[in-house]
């Protein structure tokens, strides 16, 4: 089973290229009906972790580390579950969205491809097979940044390639360096020769590269300047995705994977990533109170909750792992909401500043009504679900006594509900101008897909009630085990 | 003495027209024994595509075009990669993706061994040959469609 | 020892070019010299002492070979540097159409 999550994409990846000019809205169909099985099964795959804790599929029945295997656990169906809920809920709001670009079917094959991408990144347990997909991914949100070919699309995605690239030849030296070290290339068994070995110079070394490699693709500070200008100039369902999952998957789990599992972690790793993620946080919101652009405003809120994110992670206890998780969970539901919210107005107004808005409330109600849903989430107001994300999070940073960066915490929660009472008090509220009358609310395909997530961000407390408070446990406990992964991988490969 | 006809002189056309066929076949043998010999569907392919566009250098896009089409191309890339999908999944008939699902395992240093790799390396050499060609053909037409605007 | 010591250089040179160039195609030359850098120092994991090529003969023990893994990771990772440049300079092409210039420092629409 763990296969289709790349098997399905890549098909309807190229089927749609191949037939989506002849036939009309094949591109359409053939795309929500692959995202939609993808969510079916990721809810199988969170029931399977649940029951057997590790399961492994060996690719062409090849026995690792000769062959590569794919790898179940609790922080694989967690990211799965993220992953493909907010892919599909895209695929719906960019049937309507996408009208006003030609060659759609272009559009949904590239879509597909990097749906690929991130789910082989996120099954897979071998080091290459991580870099291959992590490429894929990569190429094919470089082709989507610039999918509008404005100018100042093309200018963003340049950068963004330029960037990527080279954070990509870091991971891949890194890749090399830890070959040359371990001479395999399986997690498990790279976890048991270092165990064995001992970690010299060369796995510091390896561990900084990695940091640098995927910390720029999560937009960590000081990697994170090709965000502000990406976000924005694509198209947004684009927007959405890659801010909603793709700095998640290539970045923070990627990130999780090698020094939670592989490496192992010791108090300097952990004090690096809190130290990154608050500096992260306090950057990234401190920038973006300035701003009136609508979706460059989002974006530098990107970089600061992925601090609030790494910083939940970065302290090590079993009540931060909790909180940045479930908050990684939360950002992916609220700040897809918000960029959709933002195409929405953009699709109806033309235009993203901010200045020019003003009194949309009354003509698009749905669009209101969801960005101030998600406005309150973000900025952790109960009982929206981005709250009890950020109090786990504080209360987890006191329980360790790093009260600076609970403080650091709080001022950006603070600065952030500031923001986002800016672009709701500019944006909805106020006098609509005369020539704008005539306004309409966006198509059923938008208006669905914003009102299911913005249930989702109503509800998204009830996850840490006791019923459902496995989906998270178990994401908490592989990640807790440390360099136990790799004794639970060889037990269930027999 | 001026050159009016698409593509270069006389003695690159001359030259080209021999050995273009015997680049093609070249590039097929290199994916065909891509398990005997190094090489295999991405080199073989990256040749394969080699031969076009040196059909496309030397006579001008026109005549290169009329061997094989944009949209010819396009659809010969997905085919390759549908192609090479259905492969893997076909090995879901031995019970594992990828898997090796021909009976018998062949002597090794045959052409007709090593199970499942061949038919492999033919579809990637499908893919990587069409994409390298219409990757190029792209680039050469937007810089025409560029100068008449 | 040295040859390790001199592809990280080449690294090092290419990420020079990326960082200090004005002129978008010496930007992707920069990038792709930088990918021949990795590429290379990781084929040159895989030597041996005193080994041969790692195909497989009839005649010959298969003991002394260099190691084949790295040779065809190496295989899809030109592959995957083959697509970036592609993607790279058809972006290229799009910005010089709009912009009408290749000097990055003029290419600066998207600021704050």
């Amino acid at each position: 089973m763990l296969p289709f999550f790349v098997i399905i994409p890549l098909g309807t990846a190229f089927l749609i290229s191949l037939f989506g000019k002849k036939i009309r809205n094949f591109a359409d169909c053939l795309a929500n009906l692959g995202t939609l099985i993808l969510l079916i099964l990721s809810f199988n795959s969170v029931q399977l972790a649940h029951a057997h804790k590790v399961l492994v599929y060996k690719v062409g029945s090849w026995l690792p580390p000769i062959g590569i295997c794919m790898v179940l656990d609790g922080l694989t169906s967690f990211m799965l579950v993220t992953v493909n809920l907010v892919s599909l809920l895209i695929t719906v709001y960019s049937i309507s969205y996408m009208e006003k670009y030609t060659d759609k079917y272009r559009f949904y094959t590239l879509f597909m491809l990097m749906l690929a991408g991130m789910n082989g990144i996120i099954i897979t347990g071998d080091l290459f097979n991580l870099f291959v997909f992590l490429e894929i991914s990569s190429i094919a949100s470089y082709a989507l940044v610039a999918f509008g070919t404005e100018a100042e699309e093309l200018e963003a995605s340049f950068k963004y390639a330029v960037m990527g690239s080279v954070a990509s030849s870091f991971v891949l030296l890194a890749i090399a360096l830890l070959y040359s070290y371990t001479s395999t290339l399986n997690m498990a068994d790279i976890s048991f020769v270092i165990s064995q070995k001992g970690s010299g110079m060369i796995v510091s070394f390896v561990a900084v590269l990695f940091l640098a490699g995927f910390g720029l693709k999560a937009a960590l500070v000081p990697f994170h300047a090709w965000l502000p200008d990406a976000h924005p100039s694509a198209p947004a369902p684009i927007s959405a995705m890659l801010s909603g999952v793709l700095i998640k998957v290539l970045g923070v789990y990627a990130l999780l994977r090698i020094f939670f599992n592989i490496i192992g972690i010791n108090n300097i790793t952990l004090s690096v990533f809190m130290f990154l993620g608050a500096v992260s946080m306090l950057v990234g919101v401190f920038l973006a109170i300035g701003q009136w652009d609508f979706k460059r405003l989002l974006a530098y809120h990107s970089i600061s909750q992925i601090g609030y994110v790494i910083l939940g992670l970065g302290l090590g206890t079993p009540l931060g792992i909790l909180g940045g998780l479930f908050h990684l969970f939360n950002h992916s539901i609220f700040k897809s909401l918000l960029f959709l919210n933002s195409g929405a107005v953009d699709y109806s107004l033309g235009t993203r500043d901010l200045q020019k808005m003003g009194g949309l409330r009354d003509k698009m109600p749905v669009t209101a009504n969801t960005n101030l849903i998600a406005s309150m989430s973000i900025a952790g107001i109960p009982p929206f679900n981005g709250f009890w994300s950020k109090l786990l999070i504080i209360l987890a940073c006191i329980q360790a006594n790093h009260f600076g960066y609970a403080f650091c915490a709080i001022i950006a929660s603070i600065l952030t509900l500031a923001s986002f009472m800016k672009v709701q008090k500019y944006a909805f509220l106020g006098k609509l101008s005369e020539k704008r009358q005539d306004l309409e609310e966006v198509p059923l395909a938008m208006r669905l897909s914003m009102i299911i997530l913005a249930v989702i961000c109503v509800i998204g407390g009830i996850l840490l009630i006791p019923i459902f408070k496995p989906f998270l446990q178990n994401a908490v406990n592989v990640l807790l085990l440390g360099t136990g992964y790799k004794d639970a991988v060889f037990g269930a490969i027999k | 003495m001026k050159n009016k006809e698409p593509g270069m002189t006389l003695i690159v056309k001359t030259i080209t027209r021999l050995t273009v066929g015997l680049i093609l076949l070249y590039g097929i043998y290199i994916v065909l024994h891509g398990h005997l010999s190094p090489g295999g569907g991405f080199a073989g392919g990256v040749i394969i595509a080699l031969s076009f566009i040196h059909l496309m250098l030397a006579f001008g896009k026109d005549l290169a075009l009329r061997k094989l089409g944009q949209l010819a191309a396009s659809i010969l890339e997905s085919l390759g990669a549908l192609m090479f999908l259905s492969i893997a999944l076909l090995g879901f008939t031995g019970g594992y993706f990828f898997f090796n699902f021909f009976l018998q395992k062949g002597r090794p240093f045959e052409l007709f061994s090593a199970g499942i790799i061949p038919l492999c390396n033919i579809a990637i050499c499908l893919e990587v040959g069409a994409g390298l060609f219409a990757i190029f053909t792209v680039l050469i037409l937007f810089k025409k469609s560029e100068n008449k605007e | 020892m040295s040859v390790y010591i001199l592809c990280l250089a080449l690294f090092s040179i290419g990420l020079y070019c990326v960082l200090r160039k004005r002129n978008i195609i010496k930007i992707i030359i920069g990038l792709g010299i930088i990918e021949y850098a990795v590429n290379l120092f990781f084929v040159l994991i895989g030597y041996r002492m005193h080994a041969r090529a790692p195909i497989l003969a009839k005649d010959q023990a298969i003991t002394n070979m260099v190691d084949p893994i790295p040779q065809a990771l190496v295989l899809t990772s030109i592959v995957i540097g083959l697509a970036v440049t592609a993607l790279i300079v058809a972006i290229a092409i799009r910005i010089y159409d709009k912009y009408g210039t290749f000097d990055i420092t003029k290419i600066r629409r998207l600021r704050g």
